[in-house]
């Protein structure tokens, strides 16, 4: 019993049930009452998209409610195809997994060398890199065009990548940071004994070490990169390169008063449910996470 | 998935559960070419990264500020100080510094508010008696108020304005249908005196679940022995929340107002999806939308860069704010630990 426990559903929670007092079922039925109505403002909007995302735009429009007449994928198809959302999900596939292996990568080596090699200077890129996660991407964004001009890569999606690379980075090196100081010296020590270089003790034997660590991050990098609106909006303006958030923006505002909203629905749905599904499966791990680096 | 919610903090091997024990040392060690060549590169490429697409964006920012470049023309003279004279009597950017101020007055205060509430409830205001645990079903409340987390701030905004939309949206559906004729075709988008509040909840709805889940990680952390103690001494579950919760978790609440504050400071991709022209009246325009639309739009880039400092200078001066507020308010019995 050494921390507060979360587990509601624990065999304990039984037994106690007969000692409850009367303030204790007042407390219970007025948290359960108002953390209820908060779960239904938060998932009443999802099922409406969803329900909706089945409509036909008439349908939509004459009222908010109804149950479409017939459950047909049509709006999907047209997402898909016509307004682009599948080229742009494929895109945003191949942007955020490239950068996602890249940042993992360069922010393990940055961190690894940061934290566990004394030599001139460390702090100050430390805290550079701090720093950088402070500033707001606005400063920079009009330079971060030019900059990316210089090197021929605006509107391409390699420079897309570099540009994400770049910013998840600070975030990344912070938090393995920690990660890396906690590893014990000895095995480090026992690796060099054994005549492994620096090289080979970093990939096979400091990197799987640090696995916990960079599977928490690596996900709310994948987050990150995949809602990133900004970036791609002032620094990827080729239609047929563009990302899933800022396709659905274009697609949502270019049609005016005629957006076909089933097809819009429909494009919610499919951006959402991606990372829906991703959440689900690692949302222990990121409540874990979370708690990590940052806060401590 | 709530059927064995177990502690994922020690679960996931986190740098505070180090099954070493003993602190590492390091020390320095003899530089061979191998280590060297190491070293440049493990350091080399992700700096050079970071200070080609950072830094020096960065430094040309505080440059450009002070010229007057049009962003496509080679034409580009220093002006000084100039834009920033500029900008003190342009009232369209004062209007979006005041959105701004409000925007982070009130959205941090509300969505950390009821993120703490939710957090305490979940984790500390089961039965009084028996071990000191959280609600029943409290994993479910977690993992749904978490949800908009994992969805693009961008498609939260354009789900809203459908929720929101005057003729078909949801909103006005159930306020019809619970017989308030009067909400049949309210624009809350379109009203001056709407716009703002239906966008700060949207902020708020968005955030809240993070938070929630950030906090219940802290206060997972603090020894069940302290509150054991405290309902020995008969405090009940509001005054522990308030005595023994609060101020463990201080610093996490400090940290987490920085973030959220430099948020709503930033507030574009909600505002973009909200109202892409800025609300009526300007009454939901942010600085950050100004400054996209002064570069993109009208070609300021100079101009528009000057703002840009002036945003990291507000965001500067709102953190050292509210640093200085945490330390007045009891920090500084805990000199050091205070600052990161």
């Amino acid at each position: 019993m050494s921390a507060v426990t979360l587990d509601e559903q624990a065999a304990p929670a039984r037994a106690d049930r007969s000692r409850r007092t009367p303030s204790d079922a007042l407390v219970a039925g007025t948290s359960h009452t108002m953390l209820i109505i908060w779960s239904v403002i938060v998932i009443v909007p999802f099922c409406w998209v969803l329900l909706s995302s089945f409509k036909t735009s008439k349908e939509i429009l004459s009222s908010p409610f109804t149950l479409p007449a017939e459950w047909s994928f049509d709006n999907y198809v047209s997402a898909w195809t016509k307004a682009g959302i599948g080229t742009y999900f494929f895109n945003t596939v191949i942007v955020v997994g490239t950068a996602l292996v890249l940042v993992m990568l360069l922010g393990a080596m940055c961190a690894y060398v940061l934290a566990r090699f004394e030599f001139f200077g460390r702090n100050f890129i430390y805290y550079s890199m701090l720093g950088g996660l402070t500033f707001p991407v606005f400063l920079v964004i009009v330079p971060l065009f030019f900059v990316l001009q210089g090197f021929g890569l605006l509107n391409t999606l390699p420079g897309l990548i570099l540009t994400y690379v770049a910013y998840a980075l600070p975030f990344t090196v912070f938090f393995l940071y920690a990660f890396f100081k906690t590893l014990p010296d000895d095995v480090y020590e026992a690796a060099m004994m054994d005549g492994a270089g620096e090289w080979r003790t970093f990939f096979r034997i400091m990197l799987p070490m640090a696995a916990p660590g960079m599977a928490g991050v690596a996900i709310f990098n994948f987050l990150g990169l995949w809602n990133q609106f900004l970036l791609p909006v002032a620094l990827n303006t080729d239609r047929k390169n563009y990302v899933l958030t800022q396709g659905m923006a274009s697609f949502s505002s270019q049609a005016g008063y005629n957006v076909d909203f089933g097809a819009l629905f429909a494009g919610v749905v499919l951006t959402v449910l991606p990372v829906l599904v991703v959440y689900l499966i690692f949302q222990r791990r990121i409540a874990g996470t979370v708690s990590t680096g940052t806060f401590r | 998935m709530s059927a064995s919610v177990t502690d994922a903090t020690t679960a996931g091997g986190l740098p505070e559960a180090n099954p070493w024990g003993a602190p590492p040392r390091r020390r320095r060690r003899k530089l061979t070419f191998d280590r060297a060549l190491f070293m440049a590169v493990f350091l080399g490429l992700p700096v050079a990264v970071f200070v080609i697409f950072v830094v020096i964006p960065i430094g040309q920012a505080l440059f450009y500020s002070l010229t007057d470049w049009s962003g496509f023309s080679p034409v580009m003279n220093v002006v000084g100080l100039d834009n920033y004279v500029k900008l003190l009597n342009d009232e369209t950017f004062l209007k979006a510094l005041r959105n701004n101020a409000l925007l982070t007055l009130v959205v941090p205060l509300v969505t950390l508010a009821a993120a703490l509430a939710i957090a305490v409830v979940v984790t500390t205001a089961g039965p009084s008696t028996g071990q000191v645990r959280g609600l029943n079903g409290s994993g479910f409340y977690r993992v749904v108020s978490f949800f908009p987390y994992a969805v693009p701030a961008i498609v939260i905004g354009l789900l809203w304005a459908q929720v929101y939309d005057p003729a078909a949206g949801l909103f006005n559906g159930i306020l019809t249908g619970l017989g308030l004729d009067g909400f049949k075709d309210y624009a809350w988008l379109g009203e001056v005196r709407a716009a703002m509040p239906a966008s700060m909840f949207v902020m708020i709805w968005a955030s809240i679940g993070f938070y929630t889940v950030l906090f219940v990680a802290a206060i997972k952390g603090i020894p069940a022995e302290i509150y054991e103690a405290a309902r020995i001494d008969g405090a009940g579950r509001f005054r522990t929340a308030i005595s023994i919760t609060l101020p463990s978790i201080r610093d996490n609440v400090q940290t987490a107002y920085i973030y959220l504050g430099i948020l709503t400071l930033d507030a574009y991709v909600f505002m973009a999806a909200l109202n892409p022209g800025g609300g009526p009246a300007n009454s939901t325009l942010t600085m950050s939308q100004h400054l996209m639309n002064t570069a993109f739009k009208k070609g300021q880039f100079g101009y528009a860069t000057s703002m840009g400092v002036v945003l990291a200078l507000v965001t500067l001066l709102f953190a050292a704010l509210i640093f200085a507020i945490f330390y007045f308010a009891g920090g500084r019995d805990k000199k050091g630990e205070v600052a990161r």
